[in-house]
């Protein structure tokens, strides 16, 4: 698939979100457009309280925005009638989250901690850790599979984390901080990792970082403040 | 998979140091279900002992154990020529404090008419008597064994046959002896006070006094109507075995009953508050944990199930082990602990209520978190 013909997975126009009224409001998003493209790396950046998370959360389908338009990868988020868990099953069925601290369940061990996002989207037990079992082959812990989170490497449980959100082959990545709790070789590891599975998978992922080690490493970085998007470096590929 | 048993699985050691508090929680709420049944039996065994239907004390009394009565002895030939009563027996009660083997034995000791109605019905071990003087049964709790003489008065007593469970409601065993004997104790005077008597010249009681008499009737003579012909010699008073149970029971045991009975709703009360501490405690400690599973998509169903399932084995757990050290232990009582199925089983019941009413607190607060806390650090 060349550059002219790629798919935006991500697509938000005049998004925006407020939060508190009167004296106490806070416009955490004003009117924010991007477009995010399959096979990119892209980051949020922005000081602290320049809308980063809330943004992550709205394509996160965490948080409902207050206006704007959210297409995701081809849905139109919103639109009409949503219910809890019609959302609920977007983020299962099409987003994958990577998390500043892993956050795998402490009382599952890895190939649990995969195959349950599996199980969860209704795959029997058998063909769920059979690809939990695959997916942490692809990403080199396969022989930490038994272990459990508090017996991993800060690398490993990040990879693990990193199978988790893959597990259900969802084409939009959200990942907040992936790198903050690693050390910078192991952070470039991840990087290069995140990329390898953006292309392999025809995958986007959209990460908010303060880590400069790895701005290098993505295709484009959005910057916002007060809400807005102020700029962005780099070219849609 | 099934996540509440993962997790208890993965924090073993904390789930049963959790249930032990639990299941010893639960072990005094069954201890005072226990001591409350106990109470109400004890108070019941000595007036069922003698299996009897009509109990005929002193007239405008309401005797021999809510009150005092004394009744002459031959009121027994009376009664026992009424029409439907098949046998009467004399008997009298009273309480008595020995030493024996360096130990007070406080005991009840019961006097009756060997071969007439008053004696227990079964022995635990030995025979019934079989002299007129000098012999006891004794209710296994005294710690007396068969062949043991223990002093009542001036003389002492053999121990020859044992019974079960005989106690009167204070829970002070039961000890059975020939009538003369037990009248010569509650009723003779000690040689100097009968001397001062004498002197004195007051009338000396006749000792062929007794407390009640009880009859045993033929079939398909109904008590009440005994009952009744015998109230209306006026002299005497009547109840039948329904009566002097009924007045144990309400006026007897009343005050003590109550007593434990409030207690043990307390405990509940306290239990069931204890129970929804824990299990609240345990979903707020797992509120990242069930952002988390929010976030990658777990239906509300997958964390329902994962605080419900918990607090239901919590509970299930912390009452068998509960139940089973009630079980273990309550031979050791001073007094008698009796738990019925069904105890156990309304127990079950209402700590199932109180953990699905103390879970729906923590499926609450879980189902009103944002998945966005599993965000950021």
């Amino acid at each position: 698939m060349g550059p002219a013909t790629r798919e935006a997975l991500v697509e938000i126009a005049d998004i925006s979100k407020h939060f508190g009224e009167g004296e106490t409001r806070v416009d955490a998003l004003r009117q924010v457009s991007l477009s995010v493209q399959a096979g990119e790396v892209v980051a949020l950046l922005g000081p602290s309280g320049s809308g980063k998370t809330t943004l992550l959360n709205v394509m996160g389908c965490i948080l409902e925005p207050d206006g704007g338009r959210m297409r995701l990868d081809g849905e139109m988020v919103y639109e009409n009638r949503w219910l809890r868990g019609d959302l609920r099953r977007l983020r299962l069925d099409k987003i994958g989250f990577i998390f500043q601290f892993h956050n795998l369940l402490p009382f599952l061990d890895a190939t649990d901690n995969v195959a349950l996002v599996l199980q969860l989207a209704g795959r029997d037990r058998v063909t769920a850790r059979s690809r939990a079992l695959e997916l942490l082959e692809y990403l080199e812990v396969g022989n930490r599979r038994d272990s459990m989170p508090a017996n991993l490497s800060g690398g490993e449980a990040q990879r693990v984390a990193i199978a988790r959100a893959l597990a259900n082959r969802p084409r939009i990545i959200l990942a907040d901080e992936p790198t903050a709790a690693l050390d910078s070789h192991r952070a470039g590891i991840v990087m290069d990792l995140l990329r390898k599975l953006a292309a392999e998978q025809d995958a986007c992922i959209i990460a908010v970082t303060h880590d400069e080690k790895i701005y290098a490493r993505f295709d484009r970085i959005f910057h916002l403040r007060d809400g807005r998007l102020e700029f962005q470096e780099g070219e849609t590929t | 998979m099934n996540l509440a048993y993962r997790d208890v699985r993965h924090n073993l050691f904390r789930f049963l140091l959790t249930c032990l508090g639990l299941s010893l929680l639960m072990a005094v709420v069954l201890s005072m279900i226990g001591i409350y049944n106990g109470l109400v039996i004890d108070a019941l065994t000595i007036v069922r002992a003698p299996g009897v239907d009509v109990w005929v004390v002193e007239a405008g009394t309401q005797g021999p154990f809510a009150e005092a009565s004394r009744i002459p002895g031959d009121t027994r030939n009376s009664v026992a020529r009424l029409h439907g009563v098949a046998d009467a027996g004399s008997v009298t009660y009273q309480t008595a404090e020995v030493v024996f083997a360096g130990r007070t034995h406080r005991l009840y000791l019961v006097g009756f008419e060997p071969g007439r109605p008053g004696a227990p019905l079964a022995l635990a071990a030995g025979r019934s008597i079989g002299r007129s003087h000098h012999e006891i049964i004794a209710d296994l709790g005294a710690g007396l064994a068969l062949g043991d003489r223990i002093p009542l008065g001036r003389d002492a007593f053999e121990v020859v046959g044992l019974v079960e469970n005989q106690v009167n409601s204070g829970g002070d065993p039961a000890v059975y002896l020939p009538l003369r004997d037990a009248q010569t104790l509650q009723f003779e005077l000690a040689p100097p006070a009968a001397r001062v008597q004498i002197a004195r010249g007051a009338t000396v009681q006749s000792e062929n006094t007794v407390n009640a008499v009880v009859a045993r009737l033929d079939p398909n003579v109904a008590p009440d109507t005994v009952a009744e012909t015998i109230r209306r010699w006026k002299h005497l008073a009547a109840l039948t075995q329904a009566d002097q149970e009924h007045l144990l029971t309400s006026s007897v045991v009343d005050r003590a009953r109550r007593q434990i009975g409030l207690f043990m709703a307390i405990l509940l009360a306290v239990s069931a508050v204890v129970i929804a501490l824990i299990i609240y405690t345990m979903t707020m400690e797992k509120l990242r944990q069930i952002a988390t599973l929010k976030l990658i998509g777990a239906p509300d169903r997958t964390i329902i199930g994962l605080i419900v399932q918990q607090a239901l084995a919590l509970g299930g757990v912390g009452w068998a082990f509960g139940l089973i050290l009630v079980l273990l232990i309550k031979d050791y009582f001073p007094r008698r602990v009796v738990l019925e199925p069904i105890n156990a089983l309304a127990l079950a019941g209402i700590i199932f209520v109180v953990c699905i009413a103390a879970s729906s607190l923590g499926v609450r607060a879980a189902l009103k978190v944002d998945p966005a806390t599993a965000l950021g650090g």
